[in-house]
């Protein structure tokens, strides 16, 4: 490793190592595309501080040759060039993180590709970055692609940006072509609020600048790259703002102890310190800070630590345990940006998770206000948000979530959205504030309640929710099973599709983003006839499970009842009684579900029902009746307790 | 205190996932090599949840071929720090004596270790596996994840892992799939070696020099740990002062010729030295994205 004191490492490891272990670390971001270098600059940077081995440069110098662009010299990009299927593709296409050292710092590479639509990489490499290293070719000066990185970077909140112009060797080490990007670059980032920009002629091929002044440059008095990157302080206001610490797990190795672990995101703490337990809002003093290596004086942002508090208060995780004087906002709606990073659009209304901190809640985001064309930074009206599109949008929480603004600080506003049933991490978000409504619409307390309205009917309310393709047979099915209760003198009601559309629904399509608000008001239609004390039976092709899933969580499960009408397709297309199939067939309907829109059947319904034509329809609905009959939907409804004396 | 260094840093990182990983899954499991990554892995999560013991156990997969002192250092730690350790030998192994000598040494690894880790898994229902795999190691290693989904079958799909932001880890999974986290993954081998000496850790004595009987081949010194070793005629085994720099199957892992036998000192020569970690493990000289291939197919 040079930076080091070579002679030092020798003669006087002690030394040496004392020196080391004291060292600070930087996180940064390189951003560029293919072309301007940075693979290369990368490779440079871990080739100069002696961090490849003789092993890998063997490696280095025989893929040079098999795979290298620089005509049989080192070609540094094949160092940081990691799966297979990039090399061969010769672009990375997803985040590597590198490592190489100084004498003053460690440092930790995000390094994100620059192409086009890896926009999410990118995201995901700034969101623990201090900083980004933001490449431009000097032959090709500021491009639409540097002013896309600078808005990331300025949106994810790192504060300090180095402008590495690259390949300067290739324009002759010219000073004008240098301090024309450096002027146009300024002048831009301005605009977008990123205050903190040096800007440093190098050639990453040729080593100009990286760790020495290059003689190529005498024009140039600023830093070398290294230079600058071990020297920059950063800001580390984190440690000064009122204490933040997710809980992310309670210690309970015996009855006497009882601590609460987690990493501080924000400000100090001490034994002393006045808390305050956020949502609950209860209050104590912090007795302890509790580490395998004694107990701490005093703790900051940054450090992993269990606290314990002078009361017995309850604190799970999801909590955030803040200073009593300045705790953070509790709320349950917001306005955020929202980065998409899935292959599937995002649906306004579908319920997804939201992990905050150490908090999962459920979540559904609105109609987008707008989305952010990263080029030109213009706002464009749209109705969804497709991979790698970022959009400014309402987001609902099922419940309160304790945060700060994203600005102030990224662990307790940056959240992701997390797919129900994929579980894959489809979204990221900046949290910006708390939408007022919520705060002005209060629930209204009613004293007559669903029992009560149970009771009067002799029933208890149920949902039984038919899906299935069209054409299945579920409004024949669901209209005999309504009739023979109604015999029995239930009160129901039926919810059908159609019928819906003609009312309530007449605004919707039939796009993806439709059918999701289509059962969403459904479900609270159905929610509001079971609060009514009826039985009501909903017929719906229902084509997504998220949806469904969303319908049974507020109905709430034992009073939910999802039905399958299952056929094949083939036997519903040949049924065909509304012609529907054969219009979809000639492309005159589109999303229609099964020819163009899926259908996602459901993995455990309480009932399955065999629709392909050898179950008469009556039978399928006794097999209904006799069902709801057995779980007790039928029975009498129970006698309320017996009120407690309040005297 | 105003600021942390770089080990103080990653140390509260490491901590952070391992809280989160115990927090979000139902059945962990430490895999546990006896290596130096993994001693500093089991000293970071003996931090995590002090005072409570870490709420899972270790898993030794096992090979048999390991060294004597490994074994030796493995039941004494245990012991001292009072963790729970499970040891699985694959048992097909067991039966048709699977060694590095007659199946040869991928045959070997990809049996003992990559299916035996599998059974293991399989044979507890563990949903979550901590692994004490550094991005630094190898190509392949920097864009692993610190959450790595493996499917029912164990197998590691580059286009199936999730983004991860800031220290939001998404742990979620359908049943049958269980998770990979390496909470060392923003570590280096030196930041590593810096850590043992700074918290006095304590590793297996193979790390430090000791006069040793070893045999050359292919320019490689093999150390002869035990009896089972074949020697070929005429091969005499001799005593020479190694140390070695990776742990695994003895007669699979090369020594380097030193007189390091402190710790400073061994972190001294491992910054003179100019050849990487891994390179005295067999597995990887095959071909370049050989580590990519065997983490597709399930090895750690």
């Amino acid at each position: 490793m040079s930076h080091v004191s070579n002679d030092l490492l020798a003669d006087d490891i002690e030394a040496y190592l004392a020196l080391h272990e004291n060292k600070s670390m930087l996180r940064f971001i390189t951003c560029g595309s293919v072309d301007d270098g940075k693979s290369t600059l990368i490779g440079r940077l871990l080739y100069d501080s002696k961090l490849v081995f003789e092993d890998h440069l063997a490696a280095l110098e025989s893929d040079s040759k098999k795979f290298g662009t620089q005509a049989g010299d080192l070609d540094f990009a094949l160092l940081v060039d990691g799966l297979a299927a990039e090399r061969e593709q010769g672009i990375t296409i997803d985040v590597a993180y590198r490592f190489f050292s100084t004498e003053h710092r460690k440092f930790i590479v995000a390094d994100t590709p620059g192409h086009e639509q890896y926009t999410r990489n990118m995201v995901t490499g700034a969101s623990t970055a201090d900083l980004a290293v933001i490449l431009i070719d000097a032959r090709k000066g500021v491009l639409t692609q540097t002013r896309r990185h600078s808005y990331i970077v300025s949106l994810l909140g790192i504060r300090h940006v180095v402008v590495a112009v690259n390949k300067l060797d290739l324009v002759d080490y010219s000073k004008e072509v240098f301090d024309t990007i450096e002027a146009e670059y300024r002048g831009f980032a301005a605009d977008i609020g990123l205050s903190d920009v040096v800007c440093i002629p190098i050639s990453a091929l040729r080593g100009d600048n990286i760790t020495g002044a290059s003689p190529q440059t005498p024009w140039y008095a600023g830093p070398t790259l290294i230079g600058h990157l071990e020297t920059i302080e950063i800001a580390d206001d984190l440690h000064v703002g009122p204490l933040r610490l997710p809980v992310q797990w309670v210690n309970r190795p015996n009855l006497d102890f009882r601590g609460f672990s987690g990493q501080i995101v924000r400000g100090s703490v001490r034994p002393g310190d006045r808390v305050r337990i956020v949502p609950s809002g209860l209050e104590s003093t912090v007795e302890r800070i509790v580490t395998d290596d004694g107990d701490l004086e005093e703790a900051i942002a940054g450090q992993s630590i269990t606290l314990t508090l002078s009361d017995e208060v309850d604190v799970s995780r999801g909590d955030v345990i803040a200073a009593a004087g300045d705790p953070p906002r509790v709320a349950d709606q917001f306005e955020c940006h929202l980065v998409w990073m899935s292959e599937a659009p995002m649906l306004p209304g579908r319920p997804y998770l939201l992990k905050l901190g150490t908090r999962t809640v459920g979540a559904t985001v609105g109609h987008p206000k707008y989305k952010v064309n990263v080029n030109t930074l213009e706002h464009t009206a749209t109705r969804t948000l497709e991979l790698n599109e970022i959009g400014v949008c309402n987001l609902t929480l099922d419940r309160q979530v304790p945060f700060d603004p994203y600005v102030e600080n990224r662990d307790m506003g940056g959240f992701i959205l997390i797919d129900r049933f994929t579980n894959q991490t489809v979204g990221a978000g900046l949290l910006h504030f708390a939408l007022r409504r919520a705060d002005n619409v209060h629930w209204q307390a009613v004293e007559v309640d669903k029992d009560a309205r149970a009771r009067l009917n002799s029933q208890r309310p149920a949902v039984v929710w038919f899906t299935g393709l069209s054409g299945a047979g579920k409004s024949t099915i669901a209209n005999l099973v309504e009739r023979t209760l109604h015999q029995l003198g239930f009160h129901t009601y039926l919810l059908d599709g159609d019928n819906v559309r003609h009312g309530l629904n007449k605004d919707l399509g039939f796009t993806d983003a439709d059918r999701v608000e289509n059962i969403r008001r459904v479900a609270e239609v159905a929610r509001i006839l079971v609060d009514a004390g009826v039985i009501v039976l909903a017929s719906f092709i229902s084509p997504f499970r998220a949806e469904r899933e969303l319908a049974r969580r507020l109905i709430g499960e034992g009073q939910f009842f999802e039905v399958h009408v299952d056929v094949p397709l083939e036997v519903a297309e040949a049924r065909d009684r509304k012609g529907l199939y054969a219009k979809a067939r000639r492309g005159e309907l589109v999303h229609f579900t099964g020819i163009d829109s899926p259908y996602e059947p459901p993995a455990s319904p309480e009932i399955r029902l065999d629709a392909s034509g050898t179950v008469p329809a009556v039978e399928s609905a006794g097999l209904v009746v006799e069902y709801l009959r057995q779980c007790g939907v039928l029975a009498p409804p129970q006698e309320p307790e017996a009120a407690t004396d309040p005297s | 205190m105003t600021r942390l260094t770089h080990l103080q840093r990653l140390e509260a990182e490491s901590i952070q996932i391992l809280r989160e990983a115990v927090a979000e899954s139902e059945r962990p499991v430490m895999l546990y090599s006896v290596g130096k990554d993994s001693s500093v892995m089991l000293h970071v999560a003996m931090k995590a949840f002090y005072p409570s013991k870490p709420p899972f156990p270790l898993l030794h997969v096992d090979t048999t071929w390991k060294f004597r002192a490994m074994y030796e250092f493995r039941d004494k730690l245990v012991e001292e720090l009072g963790v729970e350790l499970l040891v699985h030998q694959n048992p097909d192994c067991v039966e048709r004596g699977i060694n590095p000598f007659d199946h040869g040494s991928a045959t070997h690894t990809d049996l003992w270790k990559t299916e035996g880790l599998k059974q293991a898994l399989n044979l507890h229902a563990f949903d979550l596996a901590f692994g004490g795999a550094r991005r630094d190691e190898e190509k392949s290693r920097a864009k692993e994840r610190v959450f790595s989904i493996r499917t029912a079958q164990h197998r590691w799909d580059p286009k199936q892992q999730r983004p991860e932001l800031w220290r939001l880890y998404n742990a979620r999974k359908h049943p049958g799939e269980s998770v990979r986290v390496f909470p060392l993954s923003n570590w280096t081998e030196l930041d590593v070696w810096q850590y043992i000496n700074l918290e006095k850790i304590p590793i297996v004595p193979l790390y430090y020099a000791a006069p040793r009987p070893v045999v050359e081949r292919d320019g490689t010194l093999i150390m002869v740990d035990d009896d089972r070793m074949r020697l070929d005629p005429g091969e005499e085994p001799k005593i020479r002062s190694v140390r070695f720099r990776t742990l695994g199957c003895y007669p699979l892992t090369g020594a380097v010729e030193s007189t390091a036998t402190t710790l400073t000192a061994i972190i001294q020569e491992m910054l003179l030295t100019t050849t990487s970690e891994r390179q005295g493990r067999v597995i990887d000289h095959d071909s370049s994205g050989s580590m990519e291939k065997k983490k597709q197919e399930g090895y750690f």
